[in-house]
């Protein structure tokens, strides 16, 4: 028997009420996707919230139907007996604000205009997504979260909520993450916004209701899908092996293993990605920069009342474990709890979504020991 | 036996700790100095490790600790960040003794460092008398599995810490394998000693 989940939205932000943006701009009505597994205990102090990365959505755990092919993007790590425990914990994961799996986004409909809002909806910010989460928190009626986590942007969001609300989460688990992004990180980024835009059918973002730019979505996928393996991973993975020949075709089709998966990674995603959401989400992971807005790592940190753990993997070179270190060391500076776990894995930036035993017995014992120390 | 011996050695290392003391442990192992000193002294407790099981039996501890090589330094941590910063029987297993000691004056205040004595005199007959690398409770390994690298004596510690300006501030002989070790006579510490414990400072 399957365990059924089902979407839940939460609107806030009605006028005048909007949310004001970090660029000063403001967004409302603003709607939030989101689900929760688990239940939430008579005292509401047993919430962890999930933060998903680039491309993922609300659907964490569980199945959506008994149809459903797959279950949810962490569900490895979420349910009855797993590192989030549903039998302890109430689970809750929400969509980011600008992107395009139910939450508000460039293709949702602007109410002033009737029409999506495409390039006219405001660049936002990690901060931003983060405002957006806190709303639905305040919503649900937890002022303070057992737990937060969140793996590549989805750390992101967890430091920001840790330097910026830090009465309101006790503590904060960091998985393959950065207080900033590296130049090679955003030169990666910017190519796959450069595919889309170079797409004729992307025409300045007002492709909705017409052809959607799916070739320049589609490469940036792949791209991107290049960054969260490993040279190690794809040699394992893939070799040189040909697919479905015994020799080279001497075409331009393709040949190899690895460029038939990632023909087939872009050509999935086309179907359940907006490209425009794909422009917003990579730049509001290029803007963010902790110690540009706090001056030091040590000054962004010094406020923070959580207990932290910090997850990285030894083969992740898009979000490398140095990056994770300086974080550390900089809450060690500061005199606050924090562990640091660096898991040998050949799977690349991915292995947070792969490497279920070692994740699985550092979070779980991690989070055992939170109330106690934090009481 | 093995944990009578640790818990007394935890015991005159927590004697040297004031209460409330920021700490950093070197090779904090499965993390049992840091829960007596955050137990018996109230420290804000950091350790270092370089084993992933250890680094979970912190975990389960709810000890905070840094997976990370101790031999490359103490990178980012701020020049006297930490009152103390022990280096508890891990001395003689590092690659850069010298420099790790360097580190940790550095980044601490002060320094405690408690290693097993190689002049103590049952390891010196083992050699004299039976020719082969001397194996003790203490020492159980043998030459090709040994993680001990680097084989110290107290007088041996003491010779470096004068050549290179370090100030032992304590020096602490232990012996008595059994229940509690006594402080023994300094003239012969370098004889009678299994073990030795230093508070040293820059």
């Amino acid at each position: 028997m399957k365990q059924i989940v089902k979407t839940q939205y939460y609107e806030f932000g009605q006028p005048p009420d909007e949310l004001t943006l970090e660029s000063g701009q403001t967004l409302g009505p603003i709607t939030v996707a989101y689900e929760t597994y688990g239940r939430l205990n008579a005292d509401k102090s047993n919430t962890i919230l999930i933060c998903h990365a680039l491309s993922g959505d609300a659907h964490a755990a569980f199945w959506h139907s008994e149809e459903d092919r797959k279950p949810g993007w962490w569900d490895i790590m979420i349910g009855p007996g797993k590192a989030f425990d549903t039998d302890k914990y109430f689970i809750v994961c929400s969509n980011i604000l600008g992107g395009c799996m139910g939450t508000t986004g460039p293709s949702s409909i602007n109410p002033k205009t009737k029409k999506p809002y495409a390039l006219s909806f405001p660049v936002i910010t990690i901060s931003d997504m983060v405002d957006v989460q806190k709303k639905l928190i305040d919503f649900l009626g937890i002022k303070r979260l057992y737990s937060m986590v969140g793996g590549s942007m989805g750390g992101m969001q967890v430091i920001d909520w840790a330097i910026r609300y830090p009465s309101a989460v006790r503590s904060a688990i960091v998985v393959a993450a950065t207080s900033r992004l590296s130049a090679q990180g955003i030169a990666f980024n910017a190519v796959g916004r450069n595919a889309i835009c170079s797409d004729p059918s992307w025409s300045n973002g007002n492709y909705y209701g017409k052809t959607a730019p799916e070739k320049g979505l589609a490469v940036a996928r792949m791209i991107g899908h290049i960054t969260y393996l490993s040279e190690e991973s794809m040699h394992q993975k893939f070799g040189r092996r040909l697919q479905n020949k015994t020799d080279y075709g001497f075409d331009f089709s393709t040949d190899f293993e690895i460029e038939s998966y990632l023909r087939y990674q872009g050509e999935t995603f086309v179907g359940r990605f907006d490209a425009n959401s794909y422009l917003y989400i990579t730049k509001a992971v290029d803007y963010f920069d902790v110690e540009k807005k706090y001056g030091s790592l040590a000054a962004a940190f010094s406020d923070t009342q959580s207990k932290f753990l910090f997850i990285s993997y030894s083969s992740d070179w898009l979000f490398p474990p140095s990056q994770s270190k300086e974080m550390v060391k900089a809450l060690m500076n500061n005199n606050k709890e924090v562990t640091y776990c660096e898991i040998s894995s050949a799977y690349g930036h991915d292995a947070f979504l792969l490497e279920k035993e070692q994740q699985t017995n550092i979070i779980a014992n991690f989070l055992a020991k939170v109330k106690e120390t934090t009481a | 036996m093995i944990n009578t011996i640790r818990s007394s050695l935890f015991d005159y290392i927590a004697d040297l700790v004031e209460s409330k003391a920021k700490v950093l442990d070197l090779g904090c192992g499965k993390g049992e100095l840091l829960e007596t000193l955050i137990r018996e002294k109230n420290v804000v407790g950091h350790g270092i490790d370089i084993n992933e099981e250890n680094i979970i039996e912190c975990i389960k501890k709810g000890i905070s600790v840094f997976q990370g090589n101790i031999d490359e330094g103490l990178l980012e941590y701020r020049d006297k960040s930490y009152d103390y910063v022990i280096l508890s029987q891990t001395l003689q297993v590092v690659h850069k003794p010298l420099f790790v000691i360097n580190e940790m004056l550095r980044v601490g205040k002060k320094g405690i460092i408690c290693f097993p004595n190689f002049g103590y005199w049952k390891i010196r007959l083992q050699l004299f008398f039976k020719g082969q690398m001397p194996r003790t409770k203490r020492i159980p390994y043998e030459w090709y599995n040994t993680p001990n690298i680097h084989h110290v004596t107290i007088k041996d510690f003491k010779h470096t810490c004068k050549k290179y300006g370090i100030r032992i501030v304590k020096e602490i002989p232990l012996s008595g394998s059994q229940k509690r070790r006594n402080i023994l006579y300094a003239a012969c510490s370098n004889l009678l000693a299994e073990d030795a414990l230093f508070l040293i400072e820059s």
